[in-house]
């Protein structure tokens, strides 16, 4: 069973608390009006489906109910680090040496 | 090659078994290919094989990172059936349903196609109603399709409990009785062969790591481990790493890629008749000829290429197969296994021609590729030879995806896709 950290709640908790919720940082359109249809299948449906270190939201469903985001390797589903919504995204370079410590 | 017959099989029985040719040789890469396909699983060594037998290109490589049918061909539950709500569903899913009829008899190989039925059991007044719908979306295109009674459920197959007293009572099902069950591995091994006989190489053990392009944007060949094979067209059909290997050629795909696990038990003599799937409680189950039976998991939520996937699903699955078969509830189970599927946003799956002049894409099958097969790749071999859809291929567009013309099964099929 994966643990994953809430930031909010401070806990490491099993997976079954959680829900996945998609790629990370990927904002809404400013001016939806103005988007075209290549921008709106973009931001919609086309994703980064990484192979290594993937930044992705969670969601606290079954506890506090927030949502998080969340460094993955989706190699090995081991998480690098979890950090609140809204804050900027870590350096991966960082992440990845601290990992290796 | 040795054709299987009844005089060869005496012959080769009298000399021991020691005389029988090699299903296909061992490849090594040419400098040019007519047609460069990626992923010898199912789909892909089928294209090849219609594309040798139907439209008389023989000068095709089909490339793999590992073993041919090593990944989610030899992965999966080997559930064939066409009863999806769609008209654009049914067409390419029931294509695929013809062609499994006499597969072995057009390969010379015994896929063990067996069309022993599946029943999807509804346990809520939405399933019913549901359900019911499909049937009759079903029939209006010709497709197998017809409802149940639980009586009836229970006759077609007994180890199904039908109390009224259970937690998810069985309210009734839905009966495609052309729908069954096939090898999977010899799909792959009877594609393989074919394909080989009429000159087509089977590259193993070969990694694809780009796709190369012309200066005028059209597609030159690929980068493999054993150097670059020039191409004049290429076709990319490797189920998880679809988006990998197309992000190379600069075409982004809407793929998210997830394991799809399943298992099987311990085996038992012949007591399970058809396939059985139930979309509320997640559940289905059929019996392999060797006895086990072979259930089947859900994705994991999250995008994953770890081939085992996550163990919270198996214990959901094993709660739901005791809850609808109580009579299995003390089997032990002996492995399981995943696979990494390429699921798109609407849940069907994306085959034909992409931005990219002479690139060809069969993706986006997610957890139910297996059974379209024969259909995919007879569909996209047709693509890739005329460069142009097939009418059943031709609503499954990447373009859907800008137009918003999706082909909605996931919300049609629920989750026992």
């Amino acid at each position: 069973m994966i643990q994953i950290h809430c930031p909010y709640c401070g806990e490491t908790l099993p997976e079954l608390e959680f829900a996945y919720a998609g790629e990370a940082h990927i904002d809404r359109p400013v001016s939806p009006t103005e988007q075209t249809d290549e921008e709106w299948a973009e931001f919609l449906f086309m994703r980064q489906n990484v192979k290594g270190p993937h930044f992705e939201r969670w969601r606290h469903v079954h506890g506090c109910g927030r949502f998080f985001n969340a460094v993955r390797n989706t190699i090995t589903d081991r998480f690098y680090t979890t950090y609140k919504a809204g804050e900027p995204r870590p350096d991966l370079a960082t992440l990845l040496e601290e990992d290796n410590k | 090659m040795t054709r299987f017959n009844a005089l060869n099989l005496v012959k080769n029985a009298l000399t021991g078994h020691k005389n029988w040719t090699e299903q296909w040789p061992e490849s090594q890469p040419k400098a040019e290919y007519d047609v460069v396909i990626v992923g010898a699983g199912g789909h892909g060594l089928g294209a090849a094989y219609y594309l040798a037998k139907e439209h008389g290109i023989t000068n095709i490589a089909v490339i793999d990172k590992g073993w041919l049918g090593g990944g989610n061909t030899g992965r999966n539950t080997t559930i064939i059936r066409s009863n999806y709500l769609y008209d654009e569903s049914q067409a390419l899913f029931n294509h695929s349903v013809d062609l499994w009829q006499n597969l072995s008899q057009e390969l010379n190989y015994n896929v063990m196609y067996s069309n022993r039925g599946c029943l999807m059991l509804a346990h809520t007044v939405h399933d019913v109603q549901s359900f019911k719908r499909h049937v009759h979306a079903n029939r209006l295109n010709g497709v197998d399709n017809r409802w149940l009674t639980p009586e009836e459920c229970k006759e077609y197959c007994p180890p199904v409990n039908i109390a009224p007293d259970a937690r998810y009572p069985v309210m009734g099902g839905a009966l495609q009785e052309r729908a069954g069950t096939a090898r999977h591995d010899a799909v792959a091994w009877g594609y393989a062969r074919g394909a080989a006989e009429r000159g087509v190489d089977i590259i193993q053990n070969c990694a694809v790591n780009a796709i190369r392009r012309n200066p005028d944007g059209s597609v030159a060949g690929v980068d493999t481990d054993k150097g670059f094979i020039k191409a004049k067209k290429v076709a990319v059909s490797a189920s998880g790493h679809n988006s990998m290997v197309m992000e190379t050629a600069g075409v982004r795909l809407p793929l998210e890629s997830m394991p799809l696990q399943a298992l099987v038990s311990e085996p038992i003599k012949p007591i399970f008749p058809c396939v059985v799937m139930s979309n509320a409680v997640h559940a289905y189950c059929s019996q392999s000829d060797k006895g086990e039976l072979v259930i089947g998991s859900g994705t994991d939520q999250y995008v994953s290429y770890s081939q085992r996937g996550g163990l919270p699903l198996i214990e959901h699955t094993i709660a739901a197969i005791s809850e609808v078969f109580p009579i299995f509830n003390r089997m032990r189970m002996l492995r399981k296994w995943g696979g990494i599927t390429d699921n798109t946003p609407d849940r069907s799956p994306i085959v034909g021609k992409t931005p990219v002049q002479n690139l060809y894409v069969n993706c986006g099958w997610g957890t139910g590729g297996f059974k379209a097969t024969p259909g995919a790749a007879h569909t996209l071999a047709w693509t890739v030879a005329k460069d142009e859809p097939h009418p059943i291929n031709a609503p499954f567009t990447l373009d859907r995806f800008r137009t918003g013309r999706l082909i909605d099964e996931a919300a049609a099929a629920a989750v026992a896709h």
